[in-house]
């Protein structure tokens, strides 16, 4: 028969079947009329011929179902009548489906961010050789790498094909709307090269066009083409005018390029005007990055290095010494940040996932033996196990299809809802995010969780069929002992739901102290009504003394803003980074065998008294001190005493640069500042008067009597009074700042999220023991009718109900924090101030989750105390 | 006919019956088996009305709608070319069975 015609049938359905009935109906006959006249009565004759065929529908159920088209139009009412079997009991369909759209919909979600900022490769030519290199020195582990080392390592090193470097930039840009800051990078003209990525305009840097003196060329990001230039492709070849200089464009960068590290970069310059950081070689300020040759390993690439950094370091110990170099895959530094905190989130997920799983199926069961009786009854009227089989299994799939399609639009509105809670300055750090959705992994993984799914909810209740003995089940009827099986698994469920919340909860603790703990750190300084913003100083400001000038204007004029208490500058706000070391000895003593890199932040007189930092001992600069005319003094902090003069007094004491013979005087020491991360340990750090060798920007902090925030725009254009050319950025409260900063947001949304999850974890698993409890009661109606009716108190009843949930909890709460321990060390690295196996976290938990469990169980219990004896009874 | 019948014997006697006996109806067929068997062999007629079925989709048997002898309405298989083919086939895999299952019992 041809494929239409098969395809006809299913239309046909109907009539294939009147033709087989008529087909049977004449067989039937011709058998009736031989048998009777072989001598049988009409009666007996009719009912021999029935006897020999057998079960009448069955056989034309397997007759249509030759037509393996028919056979989908029979799959198709299974379908069917799967459908209204749920909708018979909606509750139990939408619970189970809004609880697998949960499970799914987080995971899902989650595994999208994994895949986007962990799995999907780089937007560069095999991502898999690329690596970054560091130099590194005890203080500081992945430090920048010094213009001199670099070119050095561009000749010794044979690891490489490439070795090219990056560095920060800002630039002023010149347009119609004034001076904007704008974020740059500037780059050896390799580096696109080495990152295997082509300009989509215009052409790469030319091999030695990051000589010095060559003309200034760059290359701009697809986002600044679409903003400054509004996507007109004759800009190759067009001048643009940054920081008073002029540049021309010699490319456009494709559309999928980024670099997390400088994730807001819109210029890309050549490396082609060492500044003066560069000339030195001791001055580390720009990132390494380079492609293995094939066949060559990271760890022979990093034995080399090492071998190489030995050398420079004999040759130049003034500068090099102690430096060491690192190699590290690229993909570490490109979305490395945020792997401890995905896969946190990953496993919450999983586990939440686990508890829905986990309460579908116990539905599911449940369900199954409401209809023992159901399908004992279509046994007996002829369906086979098999038959049985098939549409339980259907009925798994309807409720996982239901499940996934709800659960896909989850998964796709929880991606959007995280992603918007990101900030704008956070998404420019992790561009790959931008590439976040439904790819090719992330449908792999939605598909593999739905089959997992779909084997769980179809073929469990299906595989406990088979084991039924389906006459069994049809004499025991109604007969309360059924659920037995049912009650033994469904506990075992039960306990690892409530196991696994724990986990949840435990680790949703963990975070939220750690949270709590690391905004509570003392930073050494009052946070609040501080705010800050950063002044770019315009190149026209060439000498160290017209920079002072223009600070000493700005301190004023902003000191005499209305609502302005005091006001400072330094070079680096707090609550950033310990960065910025200086390699800085005792005055008098031997140079020390290890280094000591100390932050410097160059500040003004009124810097230190605007943050209210705390002096313990001596006194601050004064204004006069401004000046490199004189004797040049520092402050220290606190842990820089101890480790400098243990023991004695700093005040008075003289340091000394290395490789400088000019000494620095001690004149006051500050209680420690956090400079860096907020769950960074405090380390040395000194403050110097803001009086020479300019960094090109600094930042204004003030003090303000009214709301800080309200202060900021007036800030700014108090300083374009001061001077137009200035571009201004950055502006914020330290509150605000503190609160964005790296740390506190990753705790943040680490303790957020996962303390969603486990709030969702803990209804699952208290709805899920509700549901075991309320059924072993209801299964138990005629037991606790006899019971009573032999005498048991209603105080019995409720210990005997209780017992049994109070049992599962114990295990489940006790089973629980064993394995939450276990996985909460997994997870150190993302707590602060607290351990994992914290006291407080874990028994605040269990409380919490034996409250819930015996509100959960009191009100089956409630109901099983409530039972008529008589009734109970006379239920039967 | 054991209850457990295998499905490729049940195809042989069908295609076998008829080749033998040309156009037939259901009942016929399984009248025919017990005939030519000597009551050796009785089909399930729950069985038959499937296998007929399968092996039309196969392409192996016609079917149409004709009066039998006592003028009763019924359905006739009649062999196709296919069916044919599938009958030699079925036949010679079948010799070879009895052939093989005859030498290992007259192993000693």
């Amino acid at each position: 028969m041809s494929i239409a015609s098969r395809m006809m049938n299913l239309f046909r359905r109907a009539k294939v079947q009147r033709e087989i009935d008529r087909e049977l109906a004449a067989h039937i006959e011709m058998r009736t009329e031989d048998n009777r006249t072989a001598g049988m009565s009409l009666q007996e004759a009719r009912h021999d011929a029935l006897l020999r065929f057998g079960n009448r529908s069955v056989m034309r159920e397997r007759a249509t179902e030759a037509d393996a088209a028919l056979w989908l139009e029979s799959l198709w009412n299974d379908v069917r009548y799967a459908c209204r079997q749920l909708l018979r009991n909606p509750g139990f369909a939408l619970t189970a489906i809004v609880v697998l759209a949960l499970g799914m919909g987080a995971s899902v979600a989650i595994f999208a961010f994994v895949d986007a900022a962990l799995i999907k490769p780089l937007p560069y030519s095999d991502p898999a050789r690329l690596v970054s290199l560091y130099e590194t020195v005890p203080s500081c582990l992945l430090c920048n790498v010094s213009y001199q080392n670099f070119r050095d390592w561009q000749r010794a090193a044979r690891s490489f094909r490439s070795i090219d470097v990056w560095g920060y930039a800002r630039y002023a840009l010149h347009s119609a709307g004034g001076i904007e800051p704008t974020e740059g990078a500037r780059v050896s003209d390799g580096f696109f090269r080495t990152l295997g990525v082509t300009p989509m305009l215009g052409r790469d840097f030319y091999p030695g066009e990051d000589a010095p003196g060559a003309p200034r060329t760059m290359l701009i990001s697809y986002a600044a083409w679409q903003k400054h230039f509004s996507g007109s492709r004759d800009v190759v070849g067009k001048t643009i005018h940054l920081d008073d200089l002029n540049y021309t464009i010699i490319g456009v960068l494709p559309r999928e390029f980024h670099f997390s590290q400088r994730g807001d970069a819109e210029f890309w310059a050549a490396l082609n005007d060492p500044d003066g950081c560069q000339k030195r070689r001791g001055c580390h300020s720009l990132f390494g990055v380079a492609r293995l040759k094939d066949g060559v390993t990271v760890a022979a690439a990093a034995a080399e290095m090492t071998t190489i950094a030995a050398q420079l370091e004999k040759q130049y110990p003034e500068s090099n010494r102690g430096f060491g170099a690192v190699v590290r895959r690229l993909s570490e530094a490109e979305g490395g940040q945020i792997r401890p905190i995905l896969l946190v989130l990953l496993s919450g997920a999983g586990l939440l996932l686990l508890i829905a799983f986990v309460n579908v199926v116990s539905l599911l069961l449940v369900r199954s033996e409401g209809r023992r009786q159901e399908i004992a009854v279509r046994g007996a009227l002829g369906a086979t196990t098999a038959r049985l089989m098939r549409q339980f299994m259907t009925e798994g799939l309807v409720l996982v299809a239901a499940g996934t399609s709800l659960g896909l639009g989850t998964a796709y509105s929880v991606m959007r809802l995280l992603l918007g809670l990101i900030p704008a300055n956070r998404m420019q750090a992790m561009p790959y995010l931008n590439g976040l959705g439904f790819s090719a992994p992330v449908w792999a993984f939605a598909v593999g969780i739905a089959v997992l799914a779909a084997m769980l909810f179809a073929v469990a209740p299906a595989l406990r069929l088979r084991a039924r003995e389906l006459r069994g089940d049809l004499a025991e009827g109604s007969r309360g002992s059924a659920g037995k099986t049912w009650r033994r698994l469904g506990s075992k469920l039960v306990m690892v739901e409530l196991a696994t919340a724990v986990v949840l909860l435990v680790g949703a603790g963990l975070l939220g102290k750690s949270l709590y703990l690391l905004l509570h750190v003392n930073p050494g300084f009052e946070p609040d009504n501080l705010a800050s913003v950063l002044v770019s100083v315009p190149k026209s400001y060439a000498t160290d003394a017209q920079v002072m000038a223009l600070e000493r204007v700005i301190e004023s004029r902003v000191g005499a803003l209305p609502g302005v208490k005091s006001v400072g500058i330094s070079s680096s706000t707090p609550v950033r980074s310990w960065d910025g070391g200086t390699y800085i000895m005792v005055a008098g003593k031997p140079m020390p065998k290890e280094r000591n890199d100390v932050p410097e932040r160059d500040v003004s007189a009124g810097y230190l008294p605007t943050l209210d930092a705390k002096l313990l001992r001596g006194r601050y600069f004064t204004e006069a001190e401004d000046d490199p005319a004189k004797p040049r003094v520092v402050v220290i902090n606190e842990s820089m005493a101890k480790q400098f003069f243990p023991g004695e007094d700093a005040v008075g004491k003289q340091l000394a640069y290395a490789g400088s013979k000019q000494t620095v005087q001690i004149i006051g020491v500050v209680e420690d500042i956090k400079e860096g991360q907020l769950d960074s340990p405090n380390r040395a750090a000194m403050y110097v008067p803001f009086n020479q060798d300019s960094w090109g920007s600094f930042n204004v902090v003030l003090r303000t009597s009214l709301s800080p925030g309200a202060l900021l725009p007036s800030l700014a254009s108090s300083l374009h009074e001061v001077d137009a050319e200035i571009p201004v950025s950055e502006p914020t409260t330290i509150r605000e700042a503190i609160r964005d900063s790296n740390a506190a947001y990753l705790h943040r949304a680490s303790a957020w999220l996962v303390g969603g999850f486990a709030g969702v974890a803990l209804l699952l698993a208290v709805v899920g023991l509700y549901g075991v409890i309320a059924y072993s009661v209801s299964q138990r109606t005629r037991e606790i009718g006899v019971r009573m009716a032999l005498g048991a108190q209603r105080g019995t009843v409720y210990g005997l109900v209780l017992k049994q949930a109070g049992w599962l909890t114990v295990v489940g709460i006790g089973a629980g924090l064993v394995c939450a321990v276990a996985l909460a060390t997994l997870m150190r690295s993302l707590l602060f101030g607290t351990q994992a196996w914290d006291a407080m976290t874990l028994s605040a938990v269990a409380a919490v989750l034996a409250v819930f469990a015996l509100l959960a169980s009191y009100i089956p219990a409630r109901r099983a105390a409530s039972v008529n004896p008589v009734e109970a009874l006379r239920a039967e | 006919m054991a209850k457990n019948d295998l499905q490729g014997s049940l195809d042989l006697l069908v295609l076998k019956t008829l080749a033998q006996m040309g156009d037939m109806h259901g009942y016929g067929i399984v009248l025919h088996i017990q005939r030519a068997s000597d009551d050796l062999l009785s089909v399930e007629e729950g069985s038959l009305y499937p296998a007929l079925h399968r092996m039309e989709q196969s392409g192996w048997v016609s079917s149409k709608w004709a009066l039998t002898d006592t003028k009763r309405k019924a359905k006739f298989y009649k062999l196709t070319p296919v069916g044919r083919k599938q009958l030699k086939d079925a036949e010679e895999s079948f010799e070879q069975l009895v052939k093989g299952v005859r030498a290992m019992l007259r192993y000693a």
